[in-house]
């Protein structure tokens, strides 16, 4: 049984954040939930899709996010409890069906979550999604704790049914990818079937049908204030003249500020949980209590600023501080250090921070940056379109995804991205706005989720590009969740169609599509060039399964190279292709680890004197 | 109840999740309330992998620089790449087996050497305990052990004060049964070796 789904209240587990939310969405009696994968967001996706294997919860991957959230607010308008979760920049592709969604509302509990990312450890922005929920006129909840987000999640729920809206939660990496002990709670039972009720007065938003909804909208906000007003989520922990306000993990870390800092009878801190509309009495009656106030919120002054605008409605002219240039920063996330060292400043208390040791004299220590795999089918496909282009004045956009590490030396590949699908439509201006030859790159699970539009308008508009879908089976940075093209059997899945790559592609009108297999690299170069020769949009998919999906599959079987003594040193292995299986030996020569070395035999093509040979038993 | 500051940095792939894993248990066995905190997600792709373990009455889950009570590192650059974590009060436990980062076969930096990296860490911080966990590892039966045998070590120090029946108890509630005896030799072997270090 998932350990997940253990019917036994009371019993305490070790949950990292996602599990927690996971667990907290089926203590709700969840049935229907969409997502499309996003780190910090990914591993609630997994567990919901592993129970949904053992239960009646329907889970999907979807195709993207826009999609994730449609199908989920259908299943919410037909009376089943759903749950819709993405990382933050999903839901700027989500963020057209949210808007509206929001006037129509739902008829049972829907929860949104946004996994936001400070300091962007795996995302390409550190958007703060507070926005979304004022943006859209949704409330919105924030965990400051793993368990908490447990129990959130939960009241997420109910708050959606009361007031017939969806409710934004959201979290931070650190919230995501913390752990911590968590008590399991009652499982409520799951109402898997739902009925559509017709309301075209609320769902069909006509022009005529939608004035009414934002008006009802605006009535909603109103009783969701009130109940922000008296939620427990937002709590004053404390009494004292210094007063302290924030959310999520700050909370955690003001907490522990305050208290390293002596500060325990003087200070009070009010914990926003309940964060979208905000509770303005609640606050006003807090500012009225309080000498001087410090915000501490990661990412934007969401807090500071609506803070401030009470404060002026109320003739408070006491001091209120959050984001300066003295004070806290909108960049990157905080930490206990930085939040004791800035309510000290701000509140002249005494303290003397702990120094970090002195790194003047620590010699250089070679950088460790993130790499394509050994045997990654990506690495071969750059080598092999460098190959081919190596005479061209090549631009190459790239996407969301491993092989947007290719843009790294020695292989140079990635040129341009900004969002998941840009590659193919970034391609479509710079092959309009350049004589220079545009080679994009797409994965596969990219190319379903936003590829497949630019690429229908690089038919149209008739532009001059090679797009290379890298198609590996898999969605693999987020750790192998299943795309529309893949073959659902091999994780013993029945019931799922599949969509062929090569017959999307030809069907769309690209009138030259070739297929190349990348680790035969001689084959591939000369297939390559004739598609780069094209003018006009070329499409070359390049197949090869991911090779760490592959070995947890045991799709192949690993056989490793060794180099022989035929080798005279070239290194044409580590510095063209630098796979990290190569390393220096103790005579400073080239070497394979043969743990790592999953037999690719690229390197073995590339070796002027073919010194690179399988590993003899 | 004071608090305690544990970083493990690791590279991917050496297990460092686990061993947080099984200190988190052995915490929720001593009664201390614990909370951590990974690095997941493209980190993971072959760099540097941390957690950090706040044991005690604080509710942050992260550590700040210079703040780390205990440095445990599984990989001696990596040790001292993270320095900036320690405080002089610092006690470190480092593996002294390097794994040389790729860069350094392509020529693009040099791998310091591990007896000045040892004595820079040990000149900056409260104590230092260096042993070859790989070595170890291998004694116990699998190279893959290297992270039971760097928890054994800092069990040996007593800067956590947990019991080592605890940390075995949760090494058996971790592990599948088939690699129980390995690891428990290697937790073993771990703690014997930091004794002597």
């Amino acid at each position: 049984m998932h350990k997940l789904l253990q019917d036994c209240p009371g019993e305490k587990i070790m949950l990292l954040g996602n599990e927690a939310i996971a667990r907290g969405a089926v203590e709700a009696g969840v049935a229907f939930a969409t997502t499309y994968p996003g780190t910090p967001s990914s591993e609630i996706s997994l567990n919901l899709f592993q129970m949904s294997r053992e239960t009646d919860l329907y889970f999907e991957y979807s195709t993207n996010e826009k999609v994730a959230l449609e199908v989920a607010a259908a299943a919410a308008n037909s009376g089943l409890r759903t749950f819709c979760m993405m990382k933050h920049v999903g839901l700027n592709v989500a963020a057209d069906p949210l808007m509206t969604l929001a006037y129509v509302g739902v008829t049972a509990g829907m929860v949104i979550l946004s996994a936001d990312d400070p300091a962007m450890f795996s995302s390409q922005n550190e958007q703060d999604n507070r926005y979304y929920a004022k943006f859209g006129g949704l409330p919105m909840l924030e965990p400051s704790s793993v368990a908490e987000a447990k129990e959130m999640i939960k009241a997420a729920f109910d708050l959606s049914e009361s007031l017939k809206q969806p409710v934004l939660l959201r979290t931070t990496t650190r919230i995501n990818h913390s752990s911590a002990f968590v008590d399991f709670g009652e499982m409520a039972p799951r109402k898997t079937r739902g009925r559509f009720v017709r309301d075209p007065q609320r769902c069909v938003t006509v022009p005529a049908v939608s004035r009414g909804l934002h008006v009802k909208l605006l009535e909603r906000l109103k009783n969701a204030a009130q109940m922000s007003e008296t939620s427990l989520f937002n709590m004053v922990q404390g009494k004292g003249p210094l007063g302290i306000i924030a959310n999520g993990v700050s909370f955690h870390y003001a907490e522990d500020a305050v208290r390293d800092l002596g500060l325990t009878d003087r200070a009070s801190i009010l914990r926003m949980g309940f964060s979208n509309p905000m509770p303005e009495k609640r606050i006003k009656a807090f500012l009225a209590g309080c000498e001087k106030v410090l915000v501490v919120e990661e990412g934007e002054p969401f807090m500071e600023e609506a803070v401030k605008a009470f404060a002026q409605e109320e003739g408070i002219t006491i001091p209120i501080k959050g984001k300066s240039d003295d004070l806290f920063s909108r960049l990157f996330e905080y930490d206990p250090a930085m939040v004791r060292e800035k309510m000290a400043a701000f509140f002249h208390v005494s303290y003397t921070p702990k120094t970090a040791v002195d790194t003047a004299d620590v010699p250089e220590i070679p950088m460790r940056p993130p790499n394509l795999c050994s045997g990654c089918s990506h690495r071969a496909t750059f080598y092999e379109i460098k190959q081919a282009a190596k005479d061209m004045d090549v631009i190459c956009p790239t996407d969301i995804g491993c092989y947007t590490l290719g843009f790294l030396p020695p292989l140079h590949m990635g040129d341009f991205v900004i969002c998941m699908g840009s590659s193919v439509s970034t391609a479509c201006g710079f092959g309009k706005a350049t004589d220079q030859k545009v080679v994009s790159f797409v994965g596969d699970s990219t190319f379903f989720h936003s590829g497949i539009t630019g690429l229908v308008n690089a038919v149209f508009n008739n532009h001059n590009f090679t797009l290379v879908i890298l198609e590996n089976d898999t969605t693999a940075m987020t750790g192998h969740q299943p795309h529309p093209g893949v073959d659902m059997e091999l994780l013993g899945l029945s019931g799922h169609g599949r969509v062929n790559i090569e017959q999307l592609v030809k069907a769309l009108g690209v009138e030259h599509v070739s297929i190349v297999k990348p680790f035969k690299v001689k084959k591939s170069i000369d297939t390559i060039k004739e598609a780069l020769a094209f003018k006009g949009v070329s499409v070359i998919i390049s197949q090869e399964p991911c090779a760490l999906y592959a070995k947890s599959l045991k799709l192949k079987t690993p056989r490793p190279f060794v180099v022989s003594g035929k080798c005279k040193d070239h290194r044409d292995c580590i510095t063209a292709i630098a796979c990290p299986s190569f390393y220096l030996d103790e005579n400073n020569r080239v070497a394979i680890d043969a743990d790592t070395c999953v037999g690719c035999a690229v390197c073995a093509q590339i070796c002027p004197e073919n010194a690179i040979r399988p590993l003899k038993e | 109840m004071e608090t305690t500051r544990l970083i493990i940095v690791a590279v991917g792939g050496q297990g460092n999740l686990l061993a947080s894993k099984v200190l988190g248990d052995a915490a929720l066995l001593a009664g201390v309330p614990v909370r951590m905190s990974e690095i997941h997600g493209m980190a993971q792709r072959g760099g540097v992998v941390e957690s950090a373990i706040v044991f005690g009455e604080a509710e942050s889950a992260i550590i700040s620089d210079g703040e780390a009570d205990i440095l445990l590192g599984f990989e001696p650059a990596e040790t001292l790449r993270a320095i900036k974590r320690c405080s002089k009060e610092t006690r470190v436990i480092t593996n002294t087996a390097p794994v040389p980062p790729f860069t350094v076969a392509v020529g693009m930096g040099t791998y310091p050497d591990v007896e000045q990296m040892k004595q820079l860490i040990k000149a900056k911080t409260a104590g230092l305990v260096a042993i070859d966990a790989m070595a170890l590892a291998k004694e116990a039966g699998s190279p893959m052990s290297v992270n039971i045998v760097l928890v054994g070590a800092l069990i040996q120090t007593g800067a956590l004060g947990f019991d080592r029946k605890m940390v075995e108890q949760a090494i058996k509630n971790r592990v599948k049964p088939a690699f129980q005896e390995v690891n428990l030799k290697a937790f073993d072997l771990g703690f014997t070796a930091a004794a002597n270090a």
